[in-house]
């Protein structure tokens, strides 16, 4: 039996909690915080939480660096110079407020509505919640800023709900609060990790070392990446592919599959929609044709297969390639088609389908408040008509060039949450920074003055972070729990929620009807019949996880057996697709750059280029000015192999230009064996806390490799080629 | 007094630095200071495989988290290892976890 949720040990009073943000994050670790004289002294793991069963990663345990950060922002603060000028003025919230309010009316009274766009980036908790605003406003232009999430997580997110009916994930036994050891969990007899290194990034609602635990329970591991990582050095088979190549391959892995009558047929029979299409599709991609588009042994890519679809239980934990190629959609349910080729799906072990834990979408998804916008405030979203139909979201780069151009209508205000694109995810940086120079007023909600908020914001609201407010959990399908203020808030900081509250309140009293942010954790919980105040005291509530579901008829809103699609089956052809006129089968698209599809362009840069390694310590754009984890990581980081920095006089540790016809930037190189030859992998999110915000805003233009990526998403508005591009690399002269 | 010792199966250590961070918070070290440091081996083909490791050394800074183990809490660095390969304690107790390759053990100070 747990403790409650405070107590006192040793002169301390602790708090129990969990470290949902912010700082960015996408996991939900219970924490323990030591309090003296309601002040932070340490924070550490809980032992008795199932999530992190007592563990934290380097980020958590460097907290205190963020909480009691001096760069901290303590108060609302109010551009006083010219943008850029890093001119600044405390204000109140009410000023604040009463500044925002006047300014917004002012430009829908002129514009409409519409002439507003808010934007969510990824880390802080915002996702589910930030959208009620805009839509209270009565404006749909609601989105992930720049880039954010449309070309990461939610390609995947959505070929998944369109042909499974829900997110999945590799079973580490994460929905059961005894884990590993409870009687109905077995561990995967092989996982494929495709393109992520999950022990470093920590994927949305995934713990690495969970899959590092089945490992040592048994699990064998195949590992498809062109670098090598820490998993291929521990795999059965490591395929080290050309990046951008990732649908290519899963599908040719599929047409092995399938001509060697290895899938699982009863599944296929039962449970799957359009497997003949989808079969005759598969054709198109024979192993010799696949091994020559990936830059890898034909043979190697059927020992692949045949691993893989022989397994009693397999899973593959896929990662970023399938979102940051450009027809990031079809890269998506290329590989989402191999989950159900197999059978591998709601088993112990194998790939299972997460729900949102007791119905309370909004520590989840977005479109919360969808509903309150008229059907004429609808059609002014912006973007491609299947974006628009599949989500409510606009489309990111329809609005980024609508704040260029004013077509077809223009965007006058920007509110970001969470959101630093010129420094991280914005492809195309110069681009981001003239677009969000376009506009009258931008109002930016975070925990430092970012790059973005000094070259761009003309009034910053500063955010808290997990220590300071109260919560919920989320981005995960296992349990519910409650964030649990531990410390009086830094300066006057509020969480994100808070701030939504307060400015909808000024606007549409009656889609707000809370006045805090726990009333409104208060009233979400109680639609669902869970007490805030009882999760509190308990902790953690779990699922009452079964496998096969679908078997059940726990899956469907009409308690029928099969999957919540359109199909009620497994779709192998997604169906919605076909009605929107769109290839409803997954197929492979060169990068719109590469070797191969701009020959010329690859005389001139003869290497291909793959961003947004990430490494244990930093999240995105963030932890730059954290000390301890700055020691770690003091440098962005080009690798490249050392055959080919020799062939370039390059040696490690040498400042290098990283360049193509887009832009360029300059890293520090790394040399190593452990990458393809073709190929260098760039550090995103670089900028330098350390140099005067002056010095082109703490420097962000210097090293960022989005100067080299284009902002051209796929045909269906998801999707950007992050991952597969092409540059030329040439060391830094002296004074450069 | 009998000899401690730091015992790594780094089979599975993955190089995070949880241990370094969780050692300077316990210990109120400086951010250039720490009781461990996580090392590195390869990326190198050893034949048709890859060999790519982490492993963790105790530095003289090393307290052992006496005062935590004294409370019945696990040292800082063993509770947070994201991984669970880090223990320390009397060596002969560690002697006997020497049973698989890539295991590694250290005398403490």
């Amino acid at each position: 039996m747990a403790k409650p949720w405070t107590w006192e040990e040793d002169g301390y009073t602790i708090i129990r909690s969990h470290a949902r943000t912010g700082p960015g994050c996408h996991n939900n670790c219970g924490v323990l915080m030591y309090l003296k004289d309601g002040k932070l002294e340490k924070i550490e793991g809980d032992p008795d939480n199932p999530y992190n069963q007592g563990r934290l990663c380097s980020r958590c345990l460097a907290y205190k660096e963020v909480l009691y950060n001096p760069e901290r922002l303590k108060s609302p603060m109010l551009r006083v110079g010219e943008r850029g000028e890093n001119k600044w003025k405390p204000i109140s919230w009410d000023e604040a407020y009463d500044f925002i309010e006047e300014k917004w009316r002012k430009i829908m009274d002129e514009y409409g509505p519409k002439a507003l766009a808010f934007f969510q980036g990824t880390g802080r908790d915002v996702n589910g919640y930030t959208c009620r605003l805009p839509f209270a406003l009565g404006s749909g232009n609601y989105t992930c800023g720049f880039l954010s999430g449309m070309a990461c997580y939610a390609p995947r997110q959505l070929a998944l709900a369109l042909g499974v009916g829900n997110p999945t994930v590799v079973d580490s036994s994460q929905f059961f609060p005894d884990r590993f050891d409870n009687p109905n969990y077995k561990v995967p007899e092989y996982m494929i990790i495709w393109g992520t290194n999950p022990e470093n990034s920590n994927p949305d609602g995934n713990l690495g070392y969970w899959i590092v635990e089945v490992m040592k329970r048994g699990t064998k591991v195949i590992t498809i990446d062109p670098r090598v990582t820490w998993w291929a050095g521990r795999s059965e088979h490591f395929l080290q592919i050309r990046p951008g190549t990732d649908a290519a391959l899963a599908l040719g892995l599929a047409n092995i599959i399938i001509q060697e009558g290895l899938y699982d047929k009863e599944f296929v029979d039962k449970w799957g929609y359009g497997f003949e299409d989808y079969a005759e599709r598969c054709k198109e991609y024979p192993v010799e044709k696949v091994a020559e588009i990936c830059g890898v042994d034909a043979d190697d890519i059927i020992a692949v297969a045949r691993a893989y679809a022989n397994a009693e239980r397999a899973c593959i934990h896929s990662g970023l390639p399938f979102d940051q190629i450009q027809e990031g959609l079809h890269a998506s349910i290329a590989v989402r088609n191999l989950f159900g080729l197999t059978g591998d799906i709601e088993k112990p072990g194998t790939q299972v389908i997460g729900k949102y834990p007791f119905g309370i979408t909004q520590t989840w998804r977005s479109g919360w408040g969808f509903d309150l916008l008229s059907d004429e405030q609808k059609a002014t979203r912006l973007g491609n008509p299947v974006f628009l139909g599949l989500t409510a979201m606009s489309e990111p780069t329809a609005i980024t060039n609508a704040m260029l151009t004013g077509e077809p209508h223009p965007i006058k205000g920007v509110f970001m949450q969470t959101n630093n694109p010129i420094a991280c995810m914005g492809a195309d940086a110069d681009k981001v920074y003239k677009a969000l120079s376009n506009t009258e007023l931008n109002v930016i909600v975070d925990l430092f003055m970012s790059p973005t908020a000094v070259a761009v914001g003309d009034i910053v609201l500063p955010a808290s972070t997990f220590g300071e407010r109260h919560g919920l959990v989320g981005h995960q399908p296992y349990f519910l729990g409650p964030l649990t203020q531990a410390v009086d808030p830094v300066g006057d900081t509020k969480s994100d929620q808070q701030i939504l509250i307060d400015l909808g309140r000024r606007f549409n009293k009656e889609a707000y009807p809370w006045e805090t942010d726990v009333e409104m954790y208060e009233s979400l919980t109680a639609e669902q019949g869970i007490d805030y105040h009882d999760l509190k005291n308990q902790n953690w509530k779990y699922t009452d996880f079964e496998y096969n579901r679908h078997e059940k008829g726990l899956l469907r809103p009409d308690g029928e057996p099969g999957f919540d699609t359109a199909s009620g089956l497994f779709e192998f052809t997604t169906s919605v697709l076909e009605m929107y006129g769109v290839d409803p089968l997954p197929f492979y698209k060169e990068p719109p750059e590469s070797p191969v599809s701009t020959p010329e362009l690859y005389e001139k840069y003869p290497l291909v280029l793959t961003t947004g390694t990430r490494v244990p310590g930093l999240f995105h754009s963030e932890h730059r000015n954290v000390p301890s984890l700055r020691r770690v990581h003091s440098d962005p980081i080009t690798e490249i192999h050392t055959d080919v920095a020799k062939e370039h006089g390059i040696k490690d540790g040498d400042w290098i230009w990283i360049e193509n016809h887009l832009g360029k930037c300059k890293q520090k190189a790394k040399l190593t064996n452990g990458i393809r030859r073709d190929v260098v992998s760039s550090a995103h999110g670089w900028w330098f806390p350390e140099k005067d915000a002056l010095d082109g805003f703490h420097g962000v233009f210097e090293s960022n490799i989005n100067n080299l990526i284009g902002d051209n998403p796929g045909s269906t508005g998801f999707g950007n080629s992050y991952k597969a591009s092409l540059c030329k690399i040439y060391k830094v002269e002296g004074g450069e | 007094m009998a000899q401690y010792g730091l015992f790594v199966n780094y089979k599975f250590c993955t190089g995070c630095h949880a241990c370094e961070i969780a050692c300077q918070q316990e210990n109120n070290y400086d951010p250039e200071t720490c009781g461990l440091e996580v090392r590195k081996i390869g990326p190198f083909p050893v034949g048709e495989k890859w060999q790519f490791d982490y492993f963790v050394s105790p530095t003289d800074y090393c307290t052992r988290c006496t005062e935590r183990v004294e409370k019945g809490k696990l040292p800082s660095c063993v509770q947070h290892c994201q991984t669970g390969v880090i223990e320390i304690g009397p060596i002969e107790e560690l002697k006997k976890k020497l049973t698989d390759d890539k295991m590694l053990l250290f005398t403490l100070r």
